[in-house]
Parts: structure tokens; C-alpha cells; sequence
């Protein structure tokens, strides 16, 4: 992805929300750049202070519009699209580390000084900051920090931001209703729980004898 | 304000009971008080919860703009706990260098809104032990066996009958199956001769018969956020909300409790407490006060309710209010099934407590540390949350790939998205809980230099563990190694060794503290009597975990439940008698 479809896939999602900011005490739209994360406006079950805490995080911006194109690039790169699911941009991951960086600080410093490494070596390297790099180098420089045991010592300080940046990409893409979905988790619905389905116990060579026979038949160890 | 003078305003009406706290100590005899027409008083320190309305139950996790993350929820955005390990405003502080983590509720219900509700009973040897180095409790389980019935008729739990003397039989709703790994689990630890058994919890399997507000679960998997249909045992839920509806117990919610008052001859004659909201001064008369804060918590009322009568706080002439508190062991370990790779997807939510445990079955004589543990085994395909697959990019490189090749460990792209399915429930873990030595030496007092924000002394705790629970963590781990191991899964978080005291949580992490004002029939050497009732004040009485002489490895609510029941009918009966 270069520079112009990245910050074209940025602006898509820096769409309205219907979040009622700490300010603004009407229900009308407000544009909130870089997120689309609507705060819950119905409180049942949390705590004041939670709902505050949610409207003036949202309410903050955290990355430059430089950083979230280069965390859009990143996503992209760590969870692409393919013929099951969308890509992480897709799934509005960037949006999610915005939020994320901001509610757990400690994301913070290493996130942005990650992608600054990061830039600084392709600056080195090709000229360019790293999403103004042709598709070819950013896969070549991300090859030498995606892959931990067989990284170079010199290139410690980018594996460590890979494998944050790879950590909360894949947090916000599988709890994403896409991510979900790709995943195939089933529940989260009422129903009924009938045990082990019978196709799936013939596939392990197991039988459910129920819980009968389970304590009875176990030679208790001699400690 | 109209007047800012600072004055208690004192209410006019006399309860014939005031609780402290509603929780499973209070909520359970709030309940046997009020629908035998006693008029209970019900303070609590948090707001009013109904999990009906309150509970977050279905939300998916993309509902959370923190995707469920644990920022100001410590088991998550979803979880019903409102508190944690820190309050605002309400520190606790710690002795030399000693550790307790204090994890507080602050709700109607308690921290019973998002238990495990893992429902265990202690055993005979739990009570009487005869192990020549923990205490014996002035009661036996025959004694405490009626309650517990009652309790699993008033309350449901599921499990299965199987005869084991230390490990008691209750009456059981059909327990739910075993999910896949569970029955990997079984078969693997019995490879090893360990046991495992159906799970035991406060889960309503079935429909309670004469119980029309209360439903049978649907299998969410999701008590930990309460249940809206309150198909599992909340306090508040199952105790308190019925209560109310007998017209004999009233709430009054955000009321902190400061102190116990009394009167000249140092009996009760009720409570003065903040209400949270408006930050006046309240003091409410009873002729009966039952404190059930939990057990740390009742533990410092009593020593902030000092009066001429009881210098030292109220009860405890002893010096014993806060000492013997102990909590549970824990360790555990985690790793990974690569026979569950690529599995079928089907719906495995099941509920939201134990589908399996392994109930102790050691023989101490031949092992370096008293007592035992009982083991608790998690994984499966649950609902992704914030942290999801973070183990993936290490684990990709230790089995072979799709196509049995060795793969680079972490990776990025098609592949490794493709890594995320494939490992997608095929976690596995287990963690054990082992009782934890009563010791005079670990305590809880006032903290002479601290208040919190509303000018209430607080705790200050002295805690560490010794030789007794590292040695029994280093055998669940050596356990837990073999489970593994028999079971053919990768080990990713373990195993820990003596650096860490064998993964030994910090005391107080395992939320099972008890034992501050233990009971006993030598009023120096106890704090209430077997009844619950304070040796020095005889219409006090405390039905949280603070009266327990020594837990069990078992979870102690189901143990609360059935105390607090017997103390209340205590009351009825001792009130019928004009003693108190
Ligand atoms: C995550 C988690 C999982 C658990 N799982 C299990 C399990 O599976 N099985 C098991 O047996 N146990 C489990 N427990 C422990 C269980 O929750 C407790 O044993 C039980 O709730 C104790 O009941 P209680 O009534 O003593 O105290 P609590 O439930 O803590 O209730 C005390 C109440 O008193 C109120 N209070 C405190 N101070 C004051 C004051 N000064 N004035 C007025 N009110 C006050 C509090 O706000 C609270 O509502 C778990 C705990 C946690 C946190
Ligand atoms: S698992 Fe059952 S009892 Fe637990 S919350 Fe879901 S429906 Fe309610």
C-alpha cells in the first residue's frame, strides 16, 4: 500500500460517531478524528467514573495522522486481506490501537518510538519513511524483525515493536465481529450444551462415557 | 448544605437487625431473618446491582472499546466486579516488606455478582483435621451437613455423587458435560492416577423446583458477568432481591460502615456509617448486629469500634481480630494441545463454572507439606478477548505447519493469519488451590498512620508464606508436568521453579481470605463462639469467612452460606428465648 491509499483508508474510517463528548452535552454527531468507537451511552451496569473515563479517552488523539498511516500499512502487512476475511484496516484495527495506546498507557512509549525506529531505518536504508517505501522494501525490513530467534542482535529493538505491534493487531482483528466471524467462534447465544459432539469424539477415538465411570475407574497414584 | 455543621443524624426507627454487607454472608441470612418476619436493616458499601439490568451478558467483545481489556476491570471489561485490587480513595498498606493483594466488591451482592461459583463443601477432615498440624473447628460436618443440604436446595449445584470421605456428596443438579479438552484431561490424568470428577457449582442445570424467578441456564459460559436470567447464585440475585420482596428487608446501598456503636454495659445498640453519596453521618439503632463486610473488611470494623468496654476494639479483649488470616494457594500452568489444531467449530460455551476438577487425593505422610490441593482446568474455544492468540507467534514455531514442515517462530501475513485459526482452542490450563496454614503470625490491623477518604482507619497486612505452601506449589507444578506431558501438550507458561516459590501466587490472589475472628469455645483463644456470636458481645455476630478456624483446599462461599444460615436460624432461636 502506498502513502495515498493508506491515508485513503485512514479517512474512511475516521468516520462519525455518536459519542456525547465531555463538552458537548447534545446528542448530536460528533466527528471524532481517528476513531469510530461509540462509547456506550447506556450505563446500565458501569460505573460512573467508567463512562467518563471512555468519553474523554475517546475524545483524545494519541497518534499523528503520519503514525496511524503507518500503523494502517503495518496492520495490513501483519493481517491482510484474503479469501476468508477483510484486512486489519478493515476491521478498523488502527482505530482499536488508537483507543488501546490510550487506555493502557503503557503502550505508549514503545508504540511511538517503534514506529520512529522504524522510519529511521528506512530512512537509512532507502531514502524514505517506511510508508513511502515501495511494497518490496517494507516487506524486506519487516522480514528482519518478524521473526525473533533468527533476528540480528542490531535489530532487537525492532522485533520488540513487531511483536507488540503484531500482539495488538491481532488482539483488534479477532475481537472484531470480522476477526470473530474468520475464527469461527460459535457461542456467545443462548442454546442447550449436550457435550462433545459425537462426530468430533469418533474423530479423537474417544468415547463420552459421562461422568459415571470417570472417578471409579481411575487408579488412584500412590503419592 | 444548608448547615455545614458536621452532626450524625441519627434514625429514629430500632431494626431488630442491622447487616453489614451483602454479600454470601449477609445476603444468606438477610434472607432467613426476613422471611421469618425479623425487620433486618441492610447496609451496603456499593450501589444497588440487579444483574437482570446490570449484568453485561452477550455483549460481544467489539461492544468494549477496550475489547474486554482488563484497564479498569481486573477480569475484564465484562466482568461484573465493580472494584478490584485497588479502590479509589480506599487504600489498604502492607508491614515491612510483606505482600496481600485485597480484592474488594463494592456492590449489592458482593463479590458473589462474579465468583467462579465453584460450590465445594469442606470435608470431615476439613473440620477435624488429622493432620497434626492444622487446628481443629469447634463444630464437626455433621453438624454442618444440614445447613450445606439446605444451602444446594435453596441455592442449586450441580455435580455428581462419588463417595470420597474428604470431598462430601451434596444434592446435585445434573452436572454439565465435559467439553473436549476436559476429556482429554481425564483421560490424561488418569493416566497418572490422578483424579478427575465432575465440576461442583452454583449453576441452575435444571429449573429449581418452587423457585419461579430464577430460570434454567442457557449455556453462555458467561456467570463471571452475572446472569440475567439468574440462572446462577448471586447474592443479590438469588438472597437479597427475594428478600426485599418479603417487605422485611430494607437496603440502604452506599452506606459505608465505620464503626459498631454500644452501649455502657459494651453490648451493640447498631452501627454509624457514611453514606457515600451525600457524605453525611448516619447512625442506625438494632438490637442485633450482624457483620458481613467479608472477612478483612468486618475485621476492621471491629477494630475501629473501640469504646471504654472494648479498648482494644470491639471483641477482642483476645487480641486475636484480624490474626489467623489466611487465603488459599495457587499456582499454575498453561500450555497448548497440538492434536486440537484446526479443530471443528461448534458451540462449547457451556457455563461459566467447573465442568471438571480434580478433588485431593494425596496421603501427607508421605509428602513434605500438610494438607492438599484440588486442581481447576481451563481452555476451549471461548469468545475472543483483548490478548487474543499472543502466544501464537511463539507457539507457530514449535509444531510442524500444514504442511509438516518446522515453520520460523512469529512470521506475519497470510500465514501466520492462517496460524491464528489453527491454533484457535487449543489452549489448555490448570491451575491448583491448596489450602493455606491459619498462622498467628499473618494478620491484619489498623494501620496506625493511614485513613481512607472518608477519615476510616485501614488495614495494614502482614502476610508471608512458608516452607508448607511452597512445597505443596512445587508439587502441583511436578502434577501439573505430568498432565501435560501424559496429555502430549506444549508447555508455554511453565514450569516454574524455586525462583519463583514454583509460581506461588502473592497471598490474598486467590480472593479465598479468611480466618480473622476465628471461632473457638476459649474466649482467649477465639474470637466468636460456634454460633458465630462474639465472645464479648453477645448480639454481635459475623457470617462472612472472618469466623473460619482453618479453610480447606476447597472454595469457601458454599462454606460461608451454610455458617450464615445456621447463625441466623441461631438468632431466630435466640431471640425467641429473649437472650439477645
Ligand atoms: C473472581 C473471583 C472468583 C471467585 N470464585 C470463587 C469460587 O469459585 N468459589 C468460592 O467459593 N469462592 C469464590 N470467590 C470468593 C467469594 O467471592 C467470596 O468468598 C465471597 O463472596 C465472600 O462473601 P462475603 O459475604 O464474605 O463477602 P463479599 O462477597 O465480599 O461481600 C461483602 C460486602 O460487604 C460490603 N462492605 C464492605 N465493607 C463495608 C462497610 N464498611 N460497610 C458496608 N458494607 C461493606 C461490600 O461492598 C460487599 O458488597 C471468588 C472471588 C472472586 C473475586
Ligand atoms: S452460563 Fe448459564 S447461569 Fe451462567 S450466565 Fe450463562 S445462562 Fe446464566
Amino acid at each position: 500500500m502506498n502513502r495515498r491509499e493508506s491515508l485513503k483508508a485512514l479517512s474512511i474510517t475516521a468516520i462519525s460517531t455518536g459519542v456525547l463528548l465531555g463538552a458537548c452535552k447534545t446528542k448530536d454527531e460528533v466527528v471524532v478524528k481517528g476513531t469510530s468507537i461509540t462509547a456506550n451511552e447506556d450505563e446500565a451496569g458501569l460505573q460512573h467514573f467508567e463512562v467518563e473515563r471512555n468519553q474523554k479517552l475517546l475524545s483524545e488523539k494519541f497518534f499523528t495522522d503520519h503514525e496511524m498511516a503507518t500503523i494502517t500499512v503495518l496492520g495490513d502487512i501483519i493481517i491482510p486481506r484474503d479469501e476468508r476475511s477483510g484486512s486489519a484496516s478493515d476491521a478498523k484495527v488502527p482505530e482499536f490501537i488508537e483507543f488501546i495506546v490510550k487506555d493502557i498507557p503503557e503502550h505508549q512509549v514503545p508504540m511511538r518510538g517503534g514506529l520512529r525506529w522504524l522510519d529511521m531505518q528506512c530512512l537509512k536504508r532507502f531514502n524514505n519513511s517506511f510508508i513511502d517505501c515501495t511494497a518490496q522494501q517494507q516487506i524486506e525490513i519487516v522480514d528482519e524483525i518478524a521473526y525473533p530467534a533468527k533476528a540480528n542482535p542490531e535489530m532487537q529493538q525492532g522485533v520488540a515493536f513487531f511483536n507488540r505491534m503484531r500482539s495488538l493487531t491481532a488482539s483488534g482483528f479477532f475481537t472484531s465481529k470480522m476477526g470473530i466471524g474468520d475464527l469461527g467462534y460459535m457461542g456467545n447465544r443462548p442454546g442447550k450444551w449436550t457435550g462433545v459432539p459425537a462426530e468430533v469424539l469418533q474423530q479423537y477415538n474417544m468415547q463420552d462415557h459421562g461422568y459415571e465411570v470417570a472417578f471409579r475407574n481411575i487408579k488412584i497414584k500412590q503419592l | 448544605m444548608a448547615n455545614d455543621k458536621l452532626q450524625i443524624k441519627k434514625t429514629s426507627k430500632t431494626y431488630d437487625v442491622v447487616i453489614v454487607g451483602s454479600g454470601a454472608g449477609g445476603g444468606m441470612a438477610g434472607y432467613i431473618l426476613a422471611n421469618a418476619g425479623v425487620k433486618v436493616l441492610m447496609l451496603e458499601a456499593g450501589p444497588f446491582f440487579d444483574p437482570a439490568k446490570d449484568s453485561h451478558q452477550l455483549k460481544w467483545s467489539y461492544e468494549s472499546p477496550r475489547r474486554g481489556a482488563s484497564t479498569t476491570r481486573p477480569f475484564g471489561d465484562f466482568d461484573a466486579a465493580y472494584g478490584g485490587w485497588q479502590i479509589e480513595g480506599e487504600p489498604y498498606t502492607h508491614k515491612d516488606n510483606t505482600a496481600f493483594e485485597w480484592f474488594r466488591s463494592r456492590m449489592l451482592g458482593g463479590r458473589t455478582n462474579h465468583w467462579g461459583r465453584i460450590s465445594l463443601r469442606f470435608g470431615p477432615k476439613d473440620f477435624q483435621p488429622d493432620d497434626g498440624v492444622s487446628d481443629a473447628w469447634p463444630i464437626t460436618y455433621d453438624e454442618i451437613k444440614p445447613y450445606y443440604d439446605r444451602v444446594d436446595q435453596l441455592i442449586g449445584v450441580y455435580g455428581t455423587k462419588e463417595g470420597i470421605e474428604n470431598e462430601p456428596d451434596g444434592i446435585f443438579l445434573p452436572p454439565p458435560k465435559p467439553r473436549l479438552h476436559e476429556l482429554l484431561i481425564k483421560n490424561a490424568a488418569a493416566s497418572v492416577g490422578v483424579p478427575v470428577i465432575a465440576g461442583r457449582g452454583s449453576v441452575l442445570t435444571e429449573a429449581l423446583p418452587n423457585n419461579k424467578d430464577r430460570h434454567a441456564c442457557f449455556y453462555c459460559g458467561q456467570c463471571g458477568r452475572s446472569c440475567k436470567i439468574y440462572g446462577d447464585f448471586s447474592s443479590s440475585s438469588a438472597l437479597v432481591i427475594p428478600a426485599m420482596k418479603t417487605g422485611n428487608l430494607e437496603v440502604i446501598s452506599n452506606a459505608m460502615v465505620r464503626e459498631v456503636l454500644t452501649d455502657e454495659k459494651g453490648l451493640a445498640t447498631g452501627v454509624s456509617y457514611v453514606d457515600k453519596k451525600d457524605l453525611q453521618e448516619y447512625s442506625v439503632s438494632a438490637t442485633t448486629v450482624i457483620l458481613a463486610a467479608s472477612a478483612c473488611e468486618s475485621a476492621r470494623i471491629m477494630l475501629n469500634s473501640k469504646s471504654a468496654r472494648h479498648p482494644n476494639g470491639i471483641s477482642n479483649s483476645s487480641g486475636l481480630v484480624g490474626r489467623y488470616l489466611h487465603d488459599s494457594t495457587g499456582s499454575s500452568m498453561s500450555g497448548f494441545l497440538p492434536q486440537l489444531m484446526d479443530r471443528k467449530r461448534y458451540n462449547e460455551d457451556g457455563v461459566g463454572s467447573l465442568h471438571i476438577y480434580s478433588p485431593w487425593w494425596g496421603n501427607n505422610k508421605k509428602l513434605d507439606f500438610p494438607r492438599g490441593y484440588h486442581i481447576e482446568f481451563g481452555g476451549g474455544m471461548r469468545m475472543p478477548s483483548y490478548g487474543f492468540g499472543g502466544h501464537v507467534p511463539k507457539a507457530n514455531g514449535m509444531v510442524p505447519d500444514r504442511n509438516g514442515n518446522k515453520k520460523e517462530a512469529g512470521g506475519y501475513g497470510a500465514s501466520l493469519k492462517d496460524d491464528y485459526r489453527r491454533f484457535y482452542g487449543t489452549e489448555v490450563g490448570m491451575a491448583g488451590r491448596g489450602v493455606g496454614l491459619a498462622r498467628y503470625e499473618n494478620y491484619c490491623e489498623i494501620d496506625p498512620n493511614t485513613v481512607d477518604k472518608y477519615g476510616i482507619p485501614v488495614l495494614r497486612f502482614n502476610y508471608t508464606w512458608t516452607s508448607d505452601e511452597i512445597n505443596q506449589a512445587k508439587h502441583m507444578q511436578a502434577t501439573f508436568s505430568e498432565i501435560m506431558h501424559a496429555m502430549g501438550a506444549v508447555v508455554l507458561n511453565g514450569p516454574a521453579g524455586p525462583e519463583t516459590n514454583y509460581g506461588l501466587d502473592k497471598p490474598g490472589k486467590i480472593i479465598h481470605e479468611v480466618g480473622t475472628a476465628r471461632m473457638g469455645n476459649n474466649p482467649r483463644k477465639s474470637v466468636v463462639n460456634k454460633w458465630c456470636q462474639a465472645h464479648e458481645c453477645k448480639n454481635l455476630f459475623i457470617t462472612d469467612g472472618a469466623p473460619m478456624v482453618q479453610q480447606g483446599d476447597k472454595n469457601p462461599t458454599w462454606t460461608i452460606l451454610a455458617l450464615s444460615m445456621r447463625t441466623a436460624e441461631y438468632i431466630l432461636d435466640q431471640r425467641k428465648k429473649q437472650n439477645i
